[in-house]
C-alpha cells in the first residue's frame, strides 16, 4: 500500500534533495504485507545521508525480510523543510521502500548512535502519529523499540520506548518477532500489549523500562532501578552473538542513488575491541572480539563489489588493522579484477604504525582524502592514562610513511578534557602535530597536518564513567590554548568540535530517567537535528533544564562516587563494575594495559561472562608486537617489518 | 569507440539530481562489466559526458550521454543497451545508441531546442488555449527570470518555437486539487538563450502551477533540418535501439 506517495509526490520538487525520499536503491526490498508477517519499520532518526549506510540497520533489514513471519522497511528523519510540509498537509512518517505510513507497522525500531538525536526520535514518533510517551500507548499503537550504541544508557529516553535491545540484534529480532506475532494475531488491547511487553522482557538482551521503577535518595542521587514486575530480571544482560561467521550480512548492501556518507562497499570484519582504550564506550560495550573468518570476508568483498559496482571497499570495525586475517583479505581483494578498473580498499580505523600505512598504500588507488590517525592525547603520560599506548616514534614513523607513500594530508584526532590532563598535555597536541609537520618538511614532503579536537564526554560502561566532565568554560579555554599554539606553529591546521554541543552530550550521556522531561521540552521547543551545527542551540537545553527543575552542572560536571548507584547498574555490557573501577584507579596511576587479544586476560568479565573467547581469524598477531612498528617494547627487541609485495597501481582495465 | 546513448528518466527517479546521474551511470556500467576509458591525472574518473541538464523533478524520454568505451570493451551497441539497462534504476532505460564519429559536436553545443509536455494546474482548456494564442501572436512576452542569483526581465517570445494546448490524460490517484487541468506542448529554444519550462509557464500566467513536466525530445540542426542527437536510422545503418524504443518514438 503506497498511500503516502501520491500525497508526498507533489511537494518533492520544492524541497531540498528530494532523492532521499524515493527509495529505489539497489538492494531495496518491496515486501508484501500479509496477515502472518510482523511489520518492522527500522528508523534511523537522522537524515538519509547519515542513516542509509548504517550497517546495523541494513543487517536487521535483511534478516527480517528473509523470515516468513516478518518484513522490514526503512525510514529516516525527513529534513526540516519536508517536515514543515508534512505537518501542514497532514502527511505521516513513511517508509522509503513502499511509502507506507509508519503507524501501519507493528514495531517501530530506532537505531540510536548518540545522545543528540533523541529529540529526532520524538519528532519521528510524533510524525508517525504514535504517542511519544510509552505510558500513553494503547493496543492500536505499534511497539516502539531502540537499539544501537546509545542504548547502553537508555534511561534518559526510557519513557519514550517500549523496549530496548542491548548488544547484537541479529538473534533478538527473531525472538521479538515471535512474541509480537502472537500479539497481533490475537486481540490488541492495552492489556494484551502489556502482556507482550512482559514476554519481551524474558528475551535475553531485551530491556523493558516500564517494568522497572527508579527511586532517588534525598540528595538527588539514584537509589536504585528495580523491577516492579516478576517478568523483569533484576539485571538485563546484553545479547552477544558468538560467531560472526554465522551472520554474513549484509548480503545485499544498499547502494544509494544519491549522495550519502561512507559511500562504498562496507564489510564488517569484526565486532568488539580488545585495546581497552579507557575513554571509548564502543570498544568496551562490544566485547568480546568476534572476527569474521578471513575467507568469508574475502568472499563478501568479491561478491559485494560485483553486485554493487562500487570501486571502493572499506573493512569496517573498531581498530581495523588489528584484524588478524588482514593481509590475506587485502591481497585477495586486490588480486580480483572485478569488472574493470582497480579497486581501492580502505581501512577507516587505522592503527598508528608504519606497517599499516604500508598496507594502506598498496591498496588505496588514489590518495584522494587524507589519512587519519587517532593518537587522542598529546603526551605519552596522557596516553597511558587513557590506555592508548602509541609512542611518539610510532606516530612519526606512520606520518612519515604516509607522506612518503603520496598522501598529501594527514589528520590527527585528539580529545581534550581527559582525566588528569594538564595544560602541558593539552599543548602536547599541537607540539606533536608540529613535529610531524617539521619531520615531513625535513624530508622534502609537501603535506599538511590537520588536528581535529573534540571535548571528552564520559560515557556509561567505561572506566571513566565516574569522571566529572570538564566544564564548557574549561574546554573552551583549552581550545583557545590550542588555537594560539596552532597559529604560532606555522602550518598546523586546527579544527574543533563545538564545546557547547560536547557538554550537552555530557549532560545526557550519564543522566537518569528525569532527563526525559528535558528532552521532551527541547523537542517541543523546536530542538531538532541537534547533532547538526546549524541547528544546535544550547539555550534550548539550558532553558529546558531550568524549566524541569534540574541542574546542568550536577549531571554533566559532577564526579560520581565509587559506591554511587549509576542509572545503568541494572543493565550489563558484560564488564564487571569492579573491573571498571580498578581500571579507573589504574588510569589515575598512569598504568597502561596491553591488548588482551594477544596477552593474558584481565578478567574484565566479557569473555568469561558469556562463555566466549576472543574469536580471531588468524592465530598470528599482525605486525608482531601489539602496538607500533613491529617493535616489541617490553622485550626491547626490534622485529623487522615486511611490507606486501608492491602491486602496480594501473588505471583503467 | 565513443557511444552516444539515449535514455529515459521517469517516475520516482526523476528526483535524482544531475550529479546523481553521473554516479548512477558509473556504477551501472561497472555492474554490467562494460569497460569505460578513464581520465588521466590525480583522480581518474570514467569518461562520461552528459548532455543538457534536466531540472530535478522533471521527467524525460530523451536524455543523452556520451560514453568513451575503452579499447578492451568488445561490445556492440545492441549489447551495450541490453547489458546496461538492467543495472539502471527503475524508470531509467537505455533506449538507443549510435557510434560517434570523431569531431562530432558535444551535446551541449549541438542541441538547439527541446520539446516539452507540461501539465498545468489551474486554467480551463479554453482559457489556456486562448492565452497560448495570445502569446504566439504577441511581439514581446516579458518575464522575470533568476540567473546566477539575480533577477532580470527578459523577452520569452524568441525562445518559443511552438506552443499548443491539449487535453490532460485520465486522472491519476492523488490530491484532486493538484490534478492537471490542461497540458502544454512546447518547443523551446536552448540557444542563444534558454528558457526554462517553469519560466515559460510564468510568462503565460503566473497563477498557473506545473504538474509533471516531461522532456520528450531534444533537437539538433543538421543542414537546416531538425534532427535528434540520435537520428532515426535503420538498424542496418549502424545504430541500435532497444525494444522499448517504439514507445519513445510514439509519444
Amino acid at each position: 500500500m503506497a498511500e503516502v506517495w501520491p500525497l508526498l509526490e507533489p511537494h518533492l520538487a520544492s524541497v531540498q534533495k528530494p532523492a532521499r525520499y524515493i527509495g529505489c536503491e539497489l538492494g531495496a526490498e518491496v515486501p508484501s504485507p500479509a496477515p502472518g508477517r510482523v511489520g518492522w519499520l527500522l528508523v534511523y532518526p537522522d537524515t538519509y545521508e547519515i542513516g542509509l549506510p548504517n550497517q546495523g540497520l541494513q543487517i536487521l533489514y535483511e534478516i527480517l525480510n528473509e523470515r516468513p513471519d516478518a518484513l522490514a522497511e526503512r525510514s529516516y528523519a525527513p529534513w526540516t523543510d519536508l517536515i514543515e510540509v508534512m505537518r501542514r498537509e497532514d502527511i505521516p512518517l513513511f517508509s522509503v521502500d513502499t511509502h507506507r505510513s509508519a503507524d501501519e507497522f507493528d514495531v517501530i525500531a530506532f537505531n540510536l548512535s548518540s545522545e543528540l538525536v533523541y529529540t529526532n526520535l520524538l519528532e519521528c514518533l510524533d510524525l508517525a502519529r504514535v504517542p511519544i510517551r510509552s505510558a500513553d500507548r494503547g493496543g492500536e499503537h505499534p511497539l516502539v523499540g531502540a537499539g544501537g550504541h546509545a542504548t547502553f544508557n537508555p534511561e534518559p529516553f526510557a519513557a519514550f520506548v517500549d523496549f530496548v535491545v542491548l548488544g547484537d540484534g541479529e538473534e533478538a529480532v527473531g525472538e521479538i518477532t515471535e512474541v509480537v506475532g502472537r500479539w497481533i494475531a490475537g486481540e490488541r488491547t492495552a492489556e494484551t500489549r502489556q502482556d507482550a511487553l512482559r514476554q519481551l522482557a524474558g528475551i535475553e538482551g531485551v530491556y523493558v523500562p516500564s517494568l522497572y521503577e527508579a527511586t532517588y535518595n534525598p540528595d538527588g542521587t539514584l537509589e536504585g532501578t528495580r523491577p516492579i514486575d516478576p517478568a523483569a530480571p533484576e539485571k538485563v544482560e546484553k545479547r552477544t552473538i558468538a560467531d560472526l561467521g554465522d551472520w554474513p550480512y549484509p548480503k545485499q548492501q544498499l547502494v544509494p542513488l544519491t549522495e550519502v556518507v561512507h559511500d562504498r562497499l562496507n564489510v564488517e570484519v569484526f565486532r568488539g575491541c580488545t585495546r581497552g582504550c579507557r575513554f571509548c564506550q564502543a570498544g568496551m560495550i562490544t566485547r568480546p572480539v568476534r572476527e569474521r573468518p578471513a575467507d568469508q570476508v574475502a568472499s563478501m568483498v568479491q561478491q559485494g563489489l560485483r553486485r554493487t559496482g562500487y570501486d571502493e571497499v572499506a573493512l569496517t570495525s573498531l581498530s581495523t588493522a588489528d584484524f588478524s586475517g588482514i593481509e590475506d583479505v587485502v591481497s585477495t581483494a586486490m588480486d580480483d579484477e572485478v569488472g574493470c578498473g582497480n579497486v581501492s580498499v580502505s581501512l577507516p580505523s587505522l592503527r598508528v604504525d608504519a606497517f599499516t600505512v604500508g598496507v594502506a598504500a598498496q591498496i588505496q588507488k588514489a590518495r584522494r582524502t587524507g589519512l587519519t590517525f587517532a593518537p587522542e592525547a598529546g603526551t605519552w603520560r596522557m596516553r597511558q592514562v587513557i590506555n592508548k599506548l602509541i609512542t611518539e616514534e610510532d606516530l612519526y614513523a606512520a606520518v612519515d610513511s604516509a607522506f612518503s607513500q603520496g598522501w598529501r594530508r594527514v589528520k590527527l584526532y585528539f580529545l581534550t578534557g581527559l582525566p588528569t590532563e594538564t595544560d602541558e598535555d593539552t599543548l602536547g597536541i599541537v607540539e606533536l602535530a608540529s613535529r610531524c609537520l617539521k619531520l615531513a618538511k625535513e624530508k622534502g614532503h609537501n603535506g599538511s597536518v590537520t588536528v581535529s579536537v573534540g571535548g571528552f564526554v564520559p560515557k556509561a560502561f567505561t572506566p571513566f564513567q565516574w569522571f566529572g566532565m570538564n566544564t564548557e568554560e574549561e574546554l573552551r579555554r583549552k581550545v583557545n590554548l590550542l588555537r594560539d599554539a596552532a597559529k604560532k606553529s606555522k602550518g598546523v591546521q586546527l579544527k574543533w568540535h563545538d564545546t557547547r554541543a560536547s557538554v550537552v552530550e555530557g549532560l545526557v550521556s550519564r543522566a537518569d530517567r528525569r532527563m526525559a522531561d528535558v528532552i521532551e521540552h527541547v523537542w517541543r521547543n523546536g530542538g531538532l537535528f541537534q547533532e547538526w551545527s546549524e541547528h544546535f542551540d544550547i539555550e534550548l537545553w539550558t532553558t529546558a533544564i531550568e524549566a524541569c527543575g534540574l541542574d546542568f552542572d550536577w549531571y554533566a560536571y559532577r564526579h560520581r562516587h565509587e559506591d554511587e548507584v549509576l542509572p545503568w547498574d541494572h543493565l550489563s555490557a558484560g564488564l564487571h563494575k569492579d573491573f571498571l573501577w580498578q581500571d579507573w584507579r589504574d588510569a589515575l596511576d598512569e598504568v597502561g594495559l596491553e591488548d588482551c587479544r594477544w596477552t593474558p586476560c584481565y578478567d574484565c568479565g566479557a569473555c568469561t561472562g558469556y562463555g566466549i573467547e576472543h574469536v580471531v581469524a588468524s592465530a598470528v598477531p599482525p605486525a608482531g608486537g601489539s602496538q607500533g612498528t613491529g617493535q616489541d617494547l617490553l622485550r626491547g627487541g626490534e622485529v623487522p617489518v615486511t611490507l606486501l609485495p608492491r602491486k602496480p597501481a594501473g588505471v583503467g582495465a | 569507440m565513443k557511444a552516444r546513448v539515449r535514455f529515459t528518466k521517469r517516475d520516482k527517479i526523476r528526483f535524482l539530481s544531475h550529479r546523481d546521474l553521473a554516479r548512477v551511470w558509473e556504477r551501472g556500467l561497472r555492474r554490467a562489466a562494460i569497460s569505460v576509458a578513464y581520465s588521466e591525472g590525480y583522480s581518474p574518473r570514467p569518461r562520461l559526458s552528459f548532455g543538457l541538464a534536466l531540472s530535478t523533478g522533471y521527467e524525460s524520454l530523451g536524455e543523452y550521454l556520451d560514453i568513451d568505451l575503452s579499447p578492451e570493451a568488445d561490445i556492440t551497441l545492441d549489447e551495450l543497451l541490453a547489458r546496461v539497462t538492467p543495472h539502471l534504476p527503475p524508470g531509467m532505460e537505455a533506449t538507443a545508441a549510435i557510434e560517434l564519429e570523431p569531431g562530432v559536436d558535444s551535446l551541449q553545443h549541438a542541441v538547439t531546442s527541446c520539446d516539452w509536455r507540461i501539465e498545468i494546474v489551474g486554467p480551463t482548456l479554453e482559457a489556456a488555449t486562448a492565452r497560448v494564442a495570445e502569446v504566439l501572436a504577441a511581439e514581446e512576452v516579458p518575464v522575470t527570470v533568476t540567473r546566477k542569483g539575480s533577477d532580470s526581465e527578459i523577452d520569452a517570445r524568441p525562445a518559443i518555437l511552438a506552443l499548443r494546448i491539449v487535453e490532460p490524460d485520465a486522472p491519476r490517484p492523488g490530491v484532486p486539487s493538484l490534478r492537471p487541468t490542461a497540458v502544454l506542448e512546447a518547443t523551446i529554444a536552448t540557444q542563444p538563450r534558454s528558457l526554462r519550462p517553469a519560466e515559460l509557464l510564468r510568462a503565460l500566467d503566473a497563477t498557473w502551477r506545473d504538474g509533471r513536466v516531461l522532456r520528450t525530445h531534444q533537437w539538433t540542426l543538421v543542414d537546416g533540418a531538425r534532427c535528434e542527437p540520435i537520428p532515426l536510422v535503420d538498424p542496418g545503418a549502424g545504430g541500435a535501439t532497444s525494444t522499448t524504443h517504439a514507445e519513445a518514438r510514439a509519444s
